[in-house]
């Protein structure tokens, strides 16, 4: 049994999902089914991260085909820790969904879409497989769209249709990319790829490929030129759809691509150039779309894509410290978006909206409130010793030590705009006045909510900051981690020996 | 007949890519189609043509012997097609029900949700 720890977390939403989908009529049930799924998720990811993290990479060959026919799923330090904080995510967002979706929209499955969802997530971070990873992609985009559109707002449907494109565009690429690769290797098997390109004599091609791969990419994790898509969907659905979004889809991109760039095409100076240069401008035109925009919501979405840059950055610098930044960042972004956008859900239900000009005097109305919201708000920007900070370490160090003097004054561009930007909000929603704004008739203000109501909003949102203050205070077992996965990418041997069953010789 | 594939591959993405770029909505599903069928052709073609020779072991042997058919790309367009029916039935529920909210199929007038207010 414990062998096949491996595939558990997929196959726990799944069950979970089918019981939900069992559940239909029955919200009441469907919530409660919904959370205890997310917390076994958390279990069963704790435990194959221990399992990793004790005993190295796990792999399983599904249907018993040995590697490289079959498809394989290899859980590495990587993949496990974005489980587990898939997870946690998982389990607030569940939480979160149970008073800021209304019953009519969980009749229509919003909670078994929610589980494909994280289940397609799951089996993305794990898989051995091109193709099979191309497939979960489809499961997490099929479940996403139906989450974006559950509710048929006008708004929900037209950010729908560019979402849609845009995706949809982004999954013929990647088939291309996998065509291609497997027309010049014959093998899917990331592992075996990982053995088999450095080999080949035609580089142009290889170099195409990758190219390909990363458009592909680009466009699931919101690169600049090819962002467009999420500022303009990621603001339409409720808050608790958004923080999914935001914390994992974009993040599924990044991983990705980091998978691909260090284990089947290794970064060379030409695609270094070329990450460095979209990491560059994502960093820019994220930080200066969210200056201009008055929406609460639509600032997150911009801010996404700046941070995004952080990532790609740290990809595209390709040393092993740069790496160990990338991924602690991926880390601390998941958390901390998700919990923005939980916060833009509850600041929408206290104030009737998400602009910025008709908020205000958060800061005396909801003292406590402030505080916790403050929390994530600083761990963004950097602050220290909050989570934001730490990333960065590592961030700035490899860009220094490698004299990349561009990357370097973009992360510092990065930091400086997100404060900029940050400033702005708290001045607009916590520190000004509020103005006497007309209440919205048959709309449910956070005052009226009775406590369990509130306790849904708030619960979650302390689940997350909770988290971000561990991630804070301890963040040498984060570094640790990081550090253990930075060492497993950059020397693939360790994955391909974990596929194929060879025995290391010296342990990590 | 490989290079009659790959032009019709290169016809195919060239038009969805055509119809993608138009302001129609019908076109852009239309254009998603076309696409992804390319995509499958270009599966299908690096995959590999060989002529009457279906990947079945013989009686008399345990193994495959000499030229055959690579059934993996048939496996994946297969998986391919299944996943973008899929997708390309939701998209068209989602244009009608897109038309029928937003009272137009002109991509350019969809701009509320970019809208900076």
């Amino acid at each position: 049994m414990s062998e096949h720890l491996t595939i558990y977390p997929i196959i726990v939403h799944l069950l979970t999902a089918i019981l939900l989908l069992l559940s239909w009529m029955n919200p009441k049930i469907q919530r409660y089914i919904s959370i205890i799924g997310s917390v076994l998720g958390i279990i069963i990811g704790g435990l194959l991260f221990n399992k990793v993290w004790t005993e190295g990479i796990q792999s399983v060959q599904l249907g018993n085909w040995d590697a490289p026919f079959g498809i394989s799923m290899v859980a590495d330090t990587l993949a496990v820790s974005l489980i587990v904080l898939t997870n946690i995510v998982a389990l607030a967002v569940s939480i979160y969904s149970t008073k800021n979706m209304v019953s009519s929209r969980l009749k229509f499955g919003y909670y078994a879409i929610f589980h494909f969802l994280i289940m397609g997530l799951s089996g993305a971070f794990i898989t051995g497989d091109l193709f099979s990873l191309y497939v979960w992609f489809e499961v997490i985009i099929i479940s996403s769209f139906v989450l974006l559109t559950i509710g048929g707002r006008a708004i929900q449907i037209e950010g729908a249709v560019k979402y849609f494109t845009l995706n949809m565009l982004s999954s013929i690429i990647f088939l291309t990319a996998i065509a291609m690769v497997y027309g010049t290797t014959g093998s899917l098997n990331m592992a075996e790829l990982s053995r088999i390109i450095p080999e080949i004599e035609n580089k142009g091609l290889i170099q195409t490929i990758s190219l390909i791969f990363f458009i592909g990419f680009g466009v699931k994790s919101g690169v600049f030129p090819l962002y467009f898509w999420l500022p303009a969907s990621y603001h339409t659905p409720p808050a608790a759809v958004s923080a999914l979004f935001a914390g994992l889809l974009t993040k599924v991109g990044i991983y990705a691509m980091i998978r691909v760039f260090t284990l089947l095409f290794p970064l060379g100076e030409l695609n270094q150039m070329i990450l460095m240069i979209v990491a560059g401008f994502t960093i820019f035109f994220g930080g200066i779309g969210a200056l201009v925009q008055k929406d609460l919501q639509r600032v997150f979405s911009y801010l996404i894509i700046c941070h995004i840059g952080f990532m790609v950055g740290g990809l595209s610098l390709f040393t092993q410290v740069a790496i160990v930044g990338a991924v602690m960042y991926m880390f601390h972004d998941i958390i901390v978006k998700a919990t923005l956008f939980m916060i833009s859900g509850v600041m929408y239900r206290i104030f009737g909206n998400t602009k910025l000009e008709k908020m205000g005097g958060l800061m005396d109305s909801h003292p406590r409130l402030s505080f916790l919201f403050a929390i994530p708000m600083f761990a963004l920007v950097g602050v220290p010793p909050l989570s934001g900070f730490w990333p960065k370490v590592s961030l700035f160090t490899a860009s220094y030590t490698q004299g990349e003097m561009f990357m370097l004054i973009m992360f510092i561009f990065a930091s400086l705009i997100t404060l900029v930007i940050i400033a702005k909000v708290w001045n607009n929603t916590f520190s000004k006045n509020k103005l006497p704004a007309e209440r919205r008739k048959g709309f449910k203000y956070f005052d009226e909510f009775s406590f369990s109501e509130k306790a849904a909003y708030i619960v979650p949102i302390l689940l997350l900051v909770g988290f971000t203050l561990y991630y804070s205070f301890f963040a040498e077992h984060f570094q640790l981690v990081a550090e253990r996965i930075g060492e497993e990418l950059m020397n693939t041997e360790h994955y391909y020996n974990a596929v194929f069953g060879i025995k290391e010789g010296t342990k990590l | 007949m490989e290079i009659l594939l790959a032009i019709m591959t290169g016809i195919l993405y060239a038009a969805g890519i055509y119809l993608i770029l138009r302001r129609s909505l019908v076109k852009l599903i239309i254009g998603i189609v076309i696409l992804g069928n390319g995509v499958n052709l270009l599966i299908f073609l690096m995959g590999g043509l060989v002529k009457g020779r279906p990947p079945l072991i013989q009686e008399d042997s345990n193994a495959l012997v000499g030229l055959y058919a690579d059934p993996v790309p048939q496996a994946l367009i297969l998986t391919a097609i299944v996943i973008s029916f899929g997708l390309q039935s939701f998209a068209i529920v989602l244009i009608k029900r897109a038309y029928k909210v937003l009272k137009t199929d002109d991509i350019d007038t969809m701009n509320k949700t970019d809208d900076i207010t």
